[in-house]
């Protein structure tokens, strides 16, 4: 087992029936890191992080989960993994501090400081002030604070969370974000999923999924320099009329409309993209602006999940 | 050592959410009493004032001496008086009477006649306790002595033991028992555990070092304290109310009463490993509940039911459980007078309680 790494996943595969949700998987995820699952709903993301915590059994394959073989030794794991749930899991009938201590309970908390540490997870997440509220009445974002103060309660290794920001306002996800940079950078490794791509840019390392196939895996970074296509943006006065005429260019691999503006996708093998829509507008006299720009998250995850014929154009 | 401290913090958050939960709370300690006052109150087998109608087609002195002695016996309550029989059949159809009392012209010689019946009773045969009305009909002491016969001793003398006064609760109260844990335990247990599924707490707590065992058992050990507390409750209102006896031993009592909630409690969470919903919980335990008081001998008298239908009854716990407890509150008798049904009790538990562990994996799929 390679110490630098706290997850290593090999052929991991799932189907349920005739559906294969996860197909062959291979994962690393480096420790104390950030490592986001990104892809739209149904690309096997709850799925892939079931299968690492041992809720799932994989149909073949497995993974190494921070020394623990897993789906085997997956009861050992139980006590250095926290996880939060898609779905607030905790219970809305107790209030807040005896979920804390409910929790602190049944991972054998050492006793004499079980208070201390409610507290003080109390005072970092904010949630003195709901101490003696019941859980089930508190806002998204305070319910979100709450289930992630329960799952870091026992100082885990390693933190599962699955897409934990969808039901919460932008400063709470801010806020959210601001907590787990904190835990990164005090060891933990953080393995979270996402479909907003403003989170999945704030990962140390990102995996990009559709349809349970891993398309690309790298930083945010290397990710948006590796797309292999030249991003184009248009600015026109009359986008609809633009856009007709650039879809109806062969090699282009993709056209969105943002606003007024249209990005477009171009693999790079075509060569002087620019030029090919420049000309393409001039021709049906489109008054247009037309430059080339740097590829976003979301131009990655376009051309990563798009089919292999439009890719290679 | 850490399994127990996890194992007593489902129990104490089980116990705090069960606090919370009015409702659940008032239906542990209002269902029992409920259907005991219920039970014990309005179901009443004892057959006394049945509306009667009488068509007196003799009136003569001593059919009105008649009529008059009828009357008294207060087993029939006379509304109508008709003036012919076929009045009488008219407002049995009607649903007006239960019971036609019809004098011939001729009673007064019939009645001095042994071959010939002096007066006929028709009785509402539609009635589930016709059986019950005949017999109390035949069994009227009528005093209207004519040609004064000495009444022949009976050949058979029956003695009703354990209950010489027929009271209703005394017989009710000891199924009832049975009925009431059923109910309760099979429920709540059956819903505890889907209710966590629904509501996701399940996926959070899998993921912890908490075992499916000491998740189950935490969530069953305050339900067998709860189910003892309604047996008290129902030992308590039977003796305050009713003056339903426990003749043997009260503890006898309670370590039946605790082998058959434990059954139950089995049959519960069985149930909560099979169905994906709370409601489809709910379903399941009132298809089970019916056999149980229709089969178990608390309403109809097992003996006298089907051979088949005698099997099944034989299958269900609460059968075995009116057993107990009809022998130890009413005759006296110990457990060990009743080796059968303890093992019965016993061998369910452990089968289902294991099925259900086997059912029940940590995992979701």
């Amino acid at each position: 087992m390679n110490e630098k790494l706290a997850i290593r996943a090999r052929g991991l595969t799932k189907d349920f029936g005739d559906l294969r949700a996860v197909d062959q998987l291979d994962l690393d995820v480096p420790r104390a890191s950030i490592y986001g699952f990104l892809g739209p709903n149904g690309s096997g993301k709850s799925t892939t992080i079931r299968l690492l915590c041992g809720l799932l059994t994989p149909t073949a394959g497995g993974a190494n989960v921070l020394g623990v073989e897993v789906p085997k030794d997956s009861r050992l794991l139980k006590p250095n993994i926290g996880y939060m749930t898609q779905k607030f899991s905790l219970f809305g009938d107790m209030t807040v501090v005896e979920n804390l201590q409910f929790i602190s309970e049944i991972y054998s908390y050492p006793k004499s400081q079980r208070t201390a540490r409610v507290n003080e997870l109390l005072e970092k997440y904010d949630l003195t002030q709901q101490r003696d509220q019941f859980a089930g009445t508190m806002s998204g974002g305070q319910k979100q604070r709450l289930a992630l103060a329960c799952a870091v309660l026992h100082k885990p290794e390693l933190l599962l969370l699955d897409e934990p920001t969808s039901a919460v306002d932008p400063q709470s996800r801010r806020d959210f974000w601001a907590n787990l940079f904190r835990l990164a950078e005090a060891g933990t490794t953080i393995l979270i999923s996402t479909h907003y791509m403003d989170e999945a840019e704030r990962c140390h390392r990102l995996a990009i999924l559709d349809h349970g196939v891993k398309v690309a895996d790298g930083t945010p970074r290397d990710l948006q320099n590796n797309t292999g296509m030249t991003i184009i943006e248009v600015l026109a006065n009359d986008p609809y009329r633009a856009q007709a005429i650039i879809d109806d260019i062969p090699v282009v691999a993709s056209v969105t409309q943002l606003g007024i503006r249209l990005r477009i996708l171009i693999p790079d093998a075509v060569g002087d993209a620019l030029n090919l829509v420049t000309d393409a507008l001039a021709s049906k006299n489109v008054q247009a602006e037309v430059h080339t720009a740097d590829a976003t998250l979301e131009d990655v995850f376009v051309a990563m999940t798009m089919k292999p014929e439009q890719r290679a154009a | 050592m850490k399994s127990l401290s996890r194992l007593m913090a489902v129990m104490r958050k089980e116990v705090r959410q069960l606090r919370r939960d009015r409702l659940t709370f008032a239906m542990i300690f209002g269902m029992p009493l409920m259907q005991i006052l219920l039970f014990g109150y309005a179901i009443n087998m004892d057959v006394r004032n049945l509306t009667t109608a009488v068509a007196d087609e003799s009136n003569t002195h001593l059919s009105r001496e008649f009529i008059a002695s009828l009357e008294q016996t207060q087993v029939t309550n006379i509304r109508y008086r008709v003036n012919t029989a076929a009045e009488l059949e008219e407002l049995m159809r009607g649903g007006d009477i239960s019971v036609g009392v019809a004098i011939p012209k001729d009673f007064d010689r019939r009645v001095i006649d042994d071959n010939r019946a002096a007066v006929h009773i028709l009785v509402d045969g539609s009635d589930p306790t016709t059986g019950s009305i005949v017999d109390a009909l035949r069994n009227m002491p009528l005093a209207f002595d004519t040609t004064p016969k000495q009444k022949k001793r009976d050949q058979i003398e029956v003695r009703p033991y354990y209950n010489p006064e027929r009271r209703t609760p005394i017989n009710v109260i000891p199924g009832l028992m049975g009925v009431i844990l059923t109910m309760t335990m099979m429920l709540f247990t059956a819903v505890a555990i889907v209710r966590e599924r629904e509501r996701g707490n399940l996926e959070l707590l899998i993921n912890t070092p908490v075992s499916s065992a000491e998740l189950m058992i935490g969530k069953v050990v305050p339900y067998i304290a709860i189910g003892l507390v309604q047996l008290a409750l129902i030992v308590w209102a039977g003796d305050l109310l009713f003056d339903v006896p426990v003749r043997g031993s009260i503890i006898d009592l309670y370590i039946a009463a605790s082998l058959f909630i434990a059954a139950n409690l089995g049959l519960g969470l069985f149930i909560s490993t099979a169905v994906k919903t709370q409601f489809q919980a709910m379903q399941m335990t009132f298809f089970l509940l019916l056999p149980s008081i229709l089969l178990s001998g608390f309403v109809f008298p097992f003996d006298g039911m089907p051979i088949v239908a005698q099997y099944l009854g034989e299958a269900i716990p609460i059968t075995h459980f009116i057993r107990l407890t009809r022998g130890i509150m009413l005759r006296d008798a110990g457990l060990g007078d009743m080796p059968g049904a303890i093992i019965y009790l016993g061998t369910f538990t452990l089968v289902v309680i294991t099925a259900a562990a086997l059912r029940f994996s940590k995992r979701l799929d």
